[in-house]
């Protein structure tokens, strides 16, 4: 579907996944090309947040398999903090650790997970800091920020492990209006960095903005998917015209 | 003989507003009825004290707890023998943060490969916090030096305070373990998120939080272990601490003021480290609510 014939970063197929009796994931099959953006929109509960952590393996798949850079990660035996090191995810609630100031939070993964001597850890957070605007933050704690500034450090912190691929799940979504533009913004940068992302969100705007595909969950499967402008403008099954109806009526798009 | 303060493993919010009573009384309804309290509380206080001074069993009450010969004769080694409780509750309380910690960490596990240790951490916390401390005092303190095995100390002392910090333990280990409970599963995923293994997780994000949090319950077990020394008496034999030797001037002097001295030097350390320990809970409720707002 990508259709430009580059590398193929995810391939997920036929991905099912159940809370107890609660079927979320239906089978979902998507590919993300390097450098690709790619929204997924849909009602809170169509599956958005799980497939996020399904491919990021914080859930595992009850059937189905995730592709990541051609190995299977959904296999048994895979080593998936190695597999988790080369994939940054952003949460919906921040999700910082609030007992280390903002430099500790960015520097944790690199030093613990990739061994990284603590100098130069600290060095490359500082730089990313500086690049987001985050400097004067580094020694502050985490509930000393806004939420603006949480989420950035959050991304931040993703960044650090420089992966090669971003999960973005709702990140705007706790945040008040008046902040949401300045994390839009650090994606929006991440993307024109070539970055391939798989960005879970109900900012349509934004999605209309920066994402190559869109692709509209309902239920558990991926209903229906295309261009910001097909999904948007002409979308064929009537229940995507309903979901964005119904966005439009709330008058969020 | 037991003491009847169980050492609590219950619910973080213990959170105290007693302090600055009369503060408190000043600032809320004014001066009136600060007058009103003094007032009433002189009226209430100075009527039992005319009854009980004026019971006629006064005199021989006042003879046998308050006795200023027998305190004076007492005293001195009272206090000195209390410097056992403090040895005492200086060596076991580092030990029992250490061990319990391991048990609760144990108990956190997850997986079906951690069962065994999961099974034995649950079956210790159930058997110590089942059995009255004393009797565990007790049962060590006397039986292990009566074996005779070779090479492990025969002061029934020791063996007491062994099980002090055996008992102790099954107790803070479920403080603890309410701490790492009450961490939200998201701090754990996005640990984990970063590619860091469980320990490491466990390690750097799970426990300091959990820690921070169990603080001030921790601090009111502190405060139990500090009079429960006090059980150790029933072994101590050659070696008594403040409340045997209470007892024997007790039983030399047949007089009870010398068990008030013990009493009295438990206070002095005790009192203090309550209402510390209530102005790092009300702290910590004034800062849960600030992060709330």
């Amino acid at each position: 579907m990508s259709g430009t014939g580059a590398t193929t970063v995810i391939e997920i197929v036929g991905v099912h996944k159940a809370f107890d009796h609660l079927e979320v994931l239906k089978g979902i099959d998507l590919t993300v090309a390097e450098h690709e953006v790619i929204c997924l929109i849909g009602a809170s509960g169509s599956g958005k947040s799980t497939l996020l952590r399904c491919v990021n393996l914080l859930e595992p798949v009850d059937a189905g398999r995730v592709v990541v850079h051609g190995e299977e990660i959904t296999a048994s035996g895979v080593d998936v903090n190695r597999i988790r090191r080369s994939m940054g995810i952003v949460f919906q609630s921040f999700n910082l650790f609030p007992h280390m100031t903002v430099l500790r939070n960015i520097t944790l993964g690199p030093r613990k997970a990739l061994r990284i001597a603590k100098d130069e850890a600290e060095a490359r957070a500082v730089d990313l800091l500086e690049r987001f605007g985050l400097a004067d933050k580094r020694d502050e704690y985490p509930d000393r920020l806004s939420g603006g500034q949480q989420q950035r450090v959050a991304i931040v912190r993703a960044l650090a492990m420089e992966p090669d691929i971003m999960l973005l799940d709702e990140v705007t979504s706790a945040l008040d209006p008046e902040l949401v533009a300045e994390v839009l913004n650090v994606i929006r940068e991440l993307a024109a960095g070539g970055m391939t992302m798989l960005i879970a969100t109900h900012e349509m705007g934004f999605a209309r903005d920066i994402a190559r595909r869109v692709c509209f969950l309902d239920a558990g499967i991926i209903l229906e998917e295309g261009s910001p402008e097909q999904i948007f403008s002409s979308p064929r099954e009537a229940r995507t015209q309903r979901f964005l109806q119904s966005i439009i009526e709330a008058g969020r798009m | 003989m037991s003491s009847n303060e169980q050492p609590s493993a219950g619910p973080l919010d213990q959170g105290s507003r007693r302090s600055r009573l009369v503060g408190d009384l000043w600032r809320q309804e004014g001066a009136k009825a600060v007058a009103v309290a003094v007032l009433s509380t002189v009226i209430v206080l100075g009527g039992i004290l005319y009854v009980v001074l004026h019971s006629r069993y006064w005199p021989d009450f006042k003879q046998a707890f308050f006795s200023r010969e027998a305190f004076v004769a007492s005293f001195p080694d009272v206090l000195e023998a209390f410097r056992r409780n403090v040895v005492y509750f200086l060596a076991a309380e580092p030990i029992i943060l250490l061990w319990a910690l391991v048990l609760a960490v144990l108990r956190s596990l997850r997986g079906p490969v951690f069962f065994p240790l999961r099974l034995l951490a649950t079956v210790y916390v159930d058997l110590f916090r089942g059995v009255p401390t004393l009797l565990i005092v007790y049962l060590l303190g006397f039986g292990l030096p009566s074996l005779g095995i070779p090479g492990i100390p025969t002061q029934p002392w020791f063996w007491g305070l062994v099980g002090l910090v055996l008992s102790y333990s099954a107790y803070v280990a479920e403080v603890y373990r309410a701490g790492i409970e009450s961490v939200h599963p998201s701090q754990t995923a996005a640990a984990r998120a970063l590619g860091l293994s469980r320990w490491q997780t466990l390690r750097s994000v799970v426990i300091p939080q959990a820690v921070r949090r169990v603080v001030p319950p921790l601090m009111n077990d502190f405060i139990a272990l500090q009079k429960d020394t006090a059980l150790i008496a029933v072994v101590s034999g050659a070696y008594p601490e403040a409340f045997l030797m209470g007892q024997i001037y007790q039983s030399s002097l047949f007089n009870f003021t010398p068990i008030l001295g013990t009493a009295l030097c438990f206070l002095v350390i005790t009192i203090p480290m309550t209402r510390f320990t209530d102005w790092m809970l009300e702290r910590q409720r004034r800062r849960r609510q600030a992060a709330v707002a």
